[in-house]
């Protein structure tokens, strides 16, 4: 018997079109080595790799090309397949702000696809501290998007009261998630509980969004048969962006995350289904962090499907694996619909974060840019996941008025993308608040102290 | 392949602001035909009228303030402020109220504020009270419904245009002998007079709730309402707590006075109430923004309804009462903001 956890409260949100449908037709593609693996070193917000190989050597799948800066948040890269070394050199790669410059690690495959012998790698150790180090080691990350160091994550200043691990995914197009608990239940349940072991928490709750039965049956089975009662599932409501971190810890715990903190200051930790699926790796196979499920799906490419491929691949590799793009495509999008970054070319490897990649049909994707006025009709406040005013926002960022910015939250903006979906009008808000954030850090840098507000 | 880089999201906006204009148009189009039908031609000749009257001056105003028109003509937000406008204005007005209604409506209260979106008070209401304040006589050229049993003059369509445009009317017709008082003035010089409600509707021009012939206009409206609502283009707390400040005060005075106080179905059915709820306190611009601060601006016009309704100099009182209530929003805006996610 496994329990439920009952949502509760979750202010604002919007029911998408899921279109997730056509890359859920097939199981997951597996196996597909590239010529060519591009290693970004610098995957994540925080500091970059640093690399320990050098160009001509020949590198085995698992074998650690770059270790983690001392200054936390870093993580690890390793060589997801054997081959190589070719260059260290800048490359574009897509990082937490868009497309930018890193350094990488270039390695030609060899097609043998070899790995460093399991024994040579440490076993599981019985410390927790130690636990963790093997974790950093093993490059692992937030699988969810937001690529956030899972060894320093799981490293919390209060003791750990809950566990969620996150299997909502919530953003349209995306379903590697999705597949991943329907084909791989049993080990994540196993790399939660491995999780929950590290961080000693009393609970874990598996949270998957009630659009997903299958995944939802998969997991309640191989719950079933850990019979482990610090486990519980919950199914959580189809509406987007219930996955967002602090928005599942309202939805399960009807707290809410204090503004400007993050929930494992207050006892909650959430890692996504992925990343527990590669701690059960690294437990069970001695595995480091070398290969990921992406959704590779839109109108625009011709078999859409979910693929697990090394970290480093082209994703014109990955585009070509699905059958290459039709004459629909306008765009390519990395990562979901609502939070996705546009892509200038295919010419970028797939990361850590790559959990999608939309190759878009014009019909998709909005592609006009007019505007009109704000009417104030207060939708975008009505969806505010963080219960925010857009419409009085978009006034004070409009006039840079850096007092109302500030006391009218924009700081609390997840840029979650739903006031832009509802205005009628077609304003950019969410790109506007983006914007206001950078210019209102500027000021503040200028003026530490914010002025107060008048009385 | 290169691609456009566009931020994200990436997702279509799901409605735009002339799909809004467009469903309120839609919505008002039952009750147009029944009024047209119990009415005559007055409302679409009005509406025709001060539609012209708003697409000119804001195209002529907007060309002043040097701001291309192409978007501001197409987004149908002049032709709602000349419907609303329309449906304020009694059926049978020469063509000049309209004109001038339009006019005033567009540049006093929308384009003198900035235009769309800036407006402070609901166009259509600046419009339709500059008219009643101006033009009182005019302004009370209402008609008794085409009914059976009731005692009008029917003009055909021709000759209402003539008397539009040139003031003529047929041989041994004149204005008071085609206008009716409408059952809100009869309620209101009845009560004055000391007449109990039961006995003031015993007249003709009552029906079941509200005037024969207007409670179906209101019947009608409310549906076009409810068609808002399911889909999505307003949100209920307004029409529901306008409506509630106007029925919760009304049913209290018909329970303390059953006979002689207008009952709460005759305050519902009556004069703008339902148009009042749906249409115009429900324009997006001069209402509250928040949804405490929609529960109160809603609640606060049905009640200066009844307060008007019940002591005022004017038979009805939406018009006046949303636009003061228009002049609280900044106010209560800014003491019904919600509690951001994760802020004390």
């Amino acid at each position: 018997m496994v329990d439920y956890v009952f949502e509760r409260h979750l202010s604002g949100g919007i029911l998408l079109p899921a279109n997730k449908a056509a890359s859920t037709a097939t199981p997951i593609r597996r196996g597909f080595v590239p010529t060519k693996l591009v290693l970004a070193l610098r995957q994540h917000r925080g500091h970059p790799a640093e690399p320990i190989v050098t160009v001509g050597q020949r590198v085995r799948k698992g074998q650690m090309v770059a270790h983690a800066a001392a200054m936390a948040p870093s993580a690890a890269v390793h060589a997801s397949s054997s081959g190589v070394v070719r260059a260290i050199e800048e490359r574009p790669v897509l990082g937490g702000n868009g497309v930018q410059s890193s350094p990488c690690v270039v390695i030609e495959t060899d097609g043998r696809d070899d790995s460093i012998a399991a024994d040579q790698a440490p076993p599981w150790p019985a410390d927790r501290a130690a636990q963790r180090e093997a974790i950093r080691a093993a490059g692992i990350v937030g699988l969810g998007g937001a690529v956030y160091p899972t060894a320093d994550k799981l490293a919390t200043p209060v003791p750990c009261k809950t566990l969620i691990v996150n299997g909502a995914e919530c953003e349209p197009y995306i379903s590697c998630d999705d597949m991943l608990m329907r084909e791989n239940a049993a080990e994540i349940v196993a790399g939660a509980l491995l999780l929950t072991d590290v961080l000693a928490a009393p609970h874990c709750i598996i949270a998957i969004e009630r659009d997903k039965p299958q995944a939802m049956e998969a997991i309640e089975t191989a719950a079933q048969r850990v019979e482990d009662s610090r486990l519980k599932l919950a199914e959580v409501p189809t509406i987007y962006p219930a996955g967002g971190e602090k928005q599942l810890v309202e939805l399960l715990t009807g707290e809410e995350v204090p503004s400007g903190r993050y929930p494992g200051e207050f006892g909650y930790v959430c890692q996504n289904v992925g990343t527990a699926y590669a701690v059960h790796r690294l437990r069970a196979a001695q595995e480091p962090l070398v290969a990921r499920v992406v959704t590779v799906t839109g109108g625009g490419v011709r078999s859409p499907q979910n693929v697990e491929v090394p970290i480093g691949t082209p994703i014109a590799d990955l585009i070509a694996l699905c059958g290459g793009y039709n004459e629909n495509v306008v765009r390519l999008i990395a990562g979901g619909s609502m939070m996705g970054y546009a892509l200038p070319d295919d010419d970028v490897p797939v990361t850590k974060a790559t959990n999608c990649v939309i190759a878009a049909a014009a019909n998709e994707v909005r592609t006009d840019d007019h505007e009109w006025p704000c009417i104030r009709c207060g939708d975008c406040a009505l969806v505010c996941p963080s219960r925010l005013l857009p419409q009085d926002l978009l006034v004070a960022a409009t006039t840079t008025d850096f007092v109302g910015l500030t006391t009218l939250g924009l700081q609390d903006c997840i840029e979650c993308g739903c006031c832009d979906v509802v205005c009628p009008s077609h304003i950019m808000l969410t790109e506007r608040f983006r914007v206001a954030k950078r210019t209102l850090a500027q000021h503040d840098g200028r003026r530490p102290r914010a002025s107060p507000e008048p009385k | 392949m290169r691609f456009e880089q566009p931020t994200a999201p990436h997702a279509k906006p799901i409605v735009s602001v002339p799909v809004i204009m467009r469903r309120v148009l839609f919505a008002l189009v039952p009750a147009a035909l029944w009024h047209t039908w119990y009415f005559g031609a007055g409302l679409l000749v009005n509406f025709a009228l001060v539609a012209i009257a708003a697409l000119l001056t804001e195209a002529f105003v907007l060309r002043l303030r040097g701001l291309p028109t192409r978007h501001a003509m197409r987004d149908c937000s002049a032709l709602v402020t000349a419907a609303l406008l329309s449906f304020a204005l009694p059926p049978f007005v020469p063509f000049w109220i309209p004109l001038l209604g339009g006019s005033i409506a567009i540049t006093l209260a929308k384009q003198l504020y900035g235009g769309l979106g800036k407006n402070l008070f609901n166009p259509a209401m600046v419009g339709y009270v500059f008219l009643l304040l101006s033009f009182p006589v005019e302004m009370t050229q209402w008609l008794p419904p085409r009914m059976g049993d009731i005692d009008y003059q029917h003009l055909s369509f021709g000759e209402h245009v003539d008397y539009v445009f040139t003031g003529r009317l047929p041989a041994e017709l004149d204005v008071d002998a085609l206008t009716r008082a409408t059952p809100l003035d009869l309620v209101k010089e009845g009560r004055r007079a000391g007449r109990p409600f039961a006995e003031i509707r015993n007249g003709s021009l009552f029906g079941d709730f509200g005037g024969r012939g207007w409670e179906w206009v209101a019947n009608l409206i409310g549906l076009g309402g409810l068609y808002l609502l399911y889909t999505g283009t307003i949100r209920w707390h307004i029409p529901t707590t306008f409506l509630l400040g106007l029925l919760v005060p009304a049913t209290i005075a018909y329970l303390l006075d059953p006979g002689g106080a207008p009952s709460p179905g005759f305050h519902l059915f009556s004069g703008a109430s339902m148009l009042g709820a749906f249409f115009i306190a429900t324009e997006p611009v001069s209402a509250a923004g928040t949804v405490l601060g929609r529960l109160i601006y809603g609640s606060g016009i049905g009640l200066l309804v009844y307060t008007l309704r019940t002591w005022g100099i004017y038979p009805d009182g939406v018009a006046f009462s949303v636009l003061l209530m228009n002049a609280a929003v900044p106010l209560i805006n800014r003491y019904t903001r919600p509690r951001i996610y994760g802020q004390t």
